[in-house]
């Protein structure tokens, strides 16, 4: 007798696989936060924190700096001789720190933390998985979510916004340096139409998008290196996945979050001419 | 002696575990008594390691059921697992040392994790804990700068830090020379007299096997094939317990 088309055995193992995966790292996440929320007051849980925060955050400061500050030197590269030559270079302010405060400092900012930060806890995770670390710590009744992954996902949840504030403040200092100093604008209207186009709304949503990423990457490459495969080239595979997962979570969650954002400022406030 | 006393502190009922077509165990069943150093031997691949792993929760079985102490524990979750991790100690086949932290951390670790000690009193613990496996002053020592023999050592001083009713040995002389493994045949013994805990150990190593087993049980493709004193494997005809026991060269493939 033919079976339907919905019919459980007519599901193809990729599929299946798939939605298992998709379930687990679900399970897997939700874990991990409801440990941390958990573990907010203990000391324990902040004892393992600290360590993270210095090696998500303070270590990841130079990086950060540097992507922020050349991501506004060449959105102000790209656009100054387009808003010269219609005589309205006095606006570039609005465009540079704009798109810097609501898009690439957020963005890049989490595409850099993924790369660096991504990697280095999907590799320490996975050779901790490898190496039966994972195991013992099982063995000696203690939880691998909750002493390895909550405060690794804490860690990243708190300083991805901290870091892309980082990241805007020399993305703007970086696009001044260009148009006022280089480009010979005049700073005075730069900063004024600066004013007038970056309000609150836009910071917040930046910020808004850079938790989610945050929460993303570190969610995804713990996940990775908690269930990747034996050996060297297993927890490789594991890091590769684990930056290209994140990466491409960090595009889709940009673009989602973009349009409900931009749904709320219309709503609020109506449609902001910048030009 | 007791009721209690001859009670089987684990027993596995019926258990079956399988990776994909493999058939890893298959319905095993089998009681440890208490107090006794069981050994389990087999060639490699044989689910030993396996069957050790569905003692202390780190697998669960497709089908059968994990006792400890008359209590099923193999439907519990992993918190309901850990007051009878707390009574177990686990030495891995590659000492799983936290190389993140160092040999005096390490032995510390199941000590701060499940006790409210002052950090002088688990000093002292982890100093005994060294002593009695002859790492005495090993504190300070990163696991990367320790022999494949003391590594085991340190790992069988956290896994007995919390002077553990059963201690669960995965290869425990795999990898080390005959002098460095008698060391660990030795500390098995030891810890036996003077934890009074119950044994578990397995291996392909028969000299090990003899020396530290009340019971040797031999598992073939996921059953058990023999069981016995170590006096019936010395003493058997069966092919193959006396190939594993006396490791006789001969064309094999």
């Amino acid at each position: 007798m033919p079976t339907s088309i919905a019919s459980p055995n007519r599901t193809s193992p990729w599929a299946h696989a798939f939605f298992v995966e998709f379930g687990d790292f679900w399970l897997f996440t939700g874990r991990a936060l409801g440990w941390m929320f958990r573990d907010l007051t203990s000391r324990q849980f902040w004892r393992r924190l600290i360590p993270q925060l210095y090696e998500v955050g303070w270590l990841s400061l130079p990086v950060i700096l540097i992507t922020g500050a050349f991501v506004g030197m060449v959105i102000a590269i790209q656009s100054i001789d387009q808003f010269r030559n219609v005589g309205l270079e006095d606006r570039l302010g609005s465009i540079v720190n704009l798109s810097v405060v609501r898009e690439l400092g957020p963005v890049l900012a989490g595409m850099m933390l993924a790369g660096r930060i991504g990697g280095a806890l999907t590799a320490e995770i996975g050779t901790m998985n490898v190496t039966e670390q994972i195991d013992a710590l099982r063995s000696m009744g203690v939880d691998p979510v909750r002493y390895l992954v909550s405060p690794r996902v804490c860690a990243c949840l708190v300083l991805t916004p901290m870091l892309t504030l980082f990241a805007d403040l020399t993305g703007a200092l970086g696009g001044w340096f260009v148009c006022v100093v280089q480009g010979g604008v005049d700073p005075g209207p730069y900063l004024e139409y600066t004013k007038d186009a970056v309000d609150n709304f836009d910071l917040f949503s930046g910020l808004l998008k850079s938790l989610f990423f945050g929460c993303a990457l570190g969610t995804i490459s713990c996940y990775r290196g908690f269930y990747c495969k034996p050996g060297a080239h297993g927890v490789g595979r594991a890091c590769t996945s684990a930056f290209v997962a994140s990466f491409i979570a960090i595009l889709i969650l940009d673009y989602m979050l973009a349009v409900i954002l931009q749904s709320i400022s219309v709503y609020l406030w109506g449609f902001r001419s910048l030009i | 002696m007791s009721e209690a006393r001859n009670a089987p502190i684990i027993e596995l009922r019926n258990v079956a575990k399988r990776f994909g077509a493999l058939v890893v165990l298959d319905n095993l069943n089998l009681s440890i008594e208490e107090g006794k150093t069981t050994v389990v031997i087999g060639e490699s691949g044989t689910g030993k390691s396996v069957l050790l792993k569905h003692i202390v929760g780190l697998l669960r079985p497709d089908s059968g059921e994990v006792f400890f102490q008359n209590t099923r524990i193999d439907n519990l979750d992993e918190e309901g697992l850990v007051p009878f991790r707390r009574r177990m100690g686990f030495l891995f086949q590659l000492s799983a040392l936290f190389d993140s932290m160092s040999v005096g951390e390490n032995v510390a670790f199941p000590v701060l994790q499940h006790s409210a000690k002052s950090a002088v009193k688990t000093d002292e613990i982890v100093a005994e804990t060294l002593r009695k496996v002859g790492l005495e002053g090993f504190q300070n020592r990163r696991p990367g700068e320790l022999s494949g023999g003391q590594k085991k050592r340190v790992a069988l001083a956290r896994a007995i830090a919390l002077n553990p009713e059963v201690v669960l040995y995965d290869e425990p002389t795999t990898g080390l020379d005959p002098v460095r493994a008698d060391v660990i045949n030795e500390l098995i013994l030891k810890m036996g007299r003077e934890l009074k805990a119950t044994s578990i150990v397995v291996t392909h190593d028969m000299i090990s096997a003899y020396k530290v087993a009340h019971r040797i049980v031999m598992l073939d493709k996921g059953r058990i094939i023999a069981d016995g004193p170590p006096d019936y494997f010395r003493k058997t005809d069966d092919q193959k317990s006396d190939d594993l026991s006396m490791a006789v060269p001969r064309p094999r493939i």
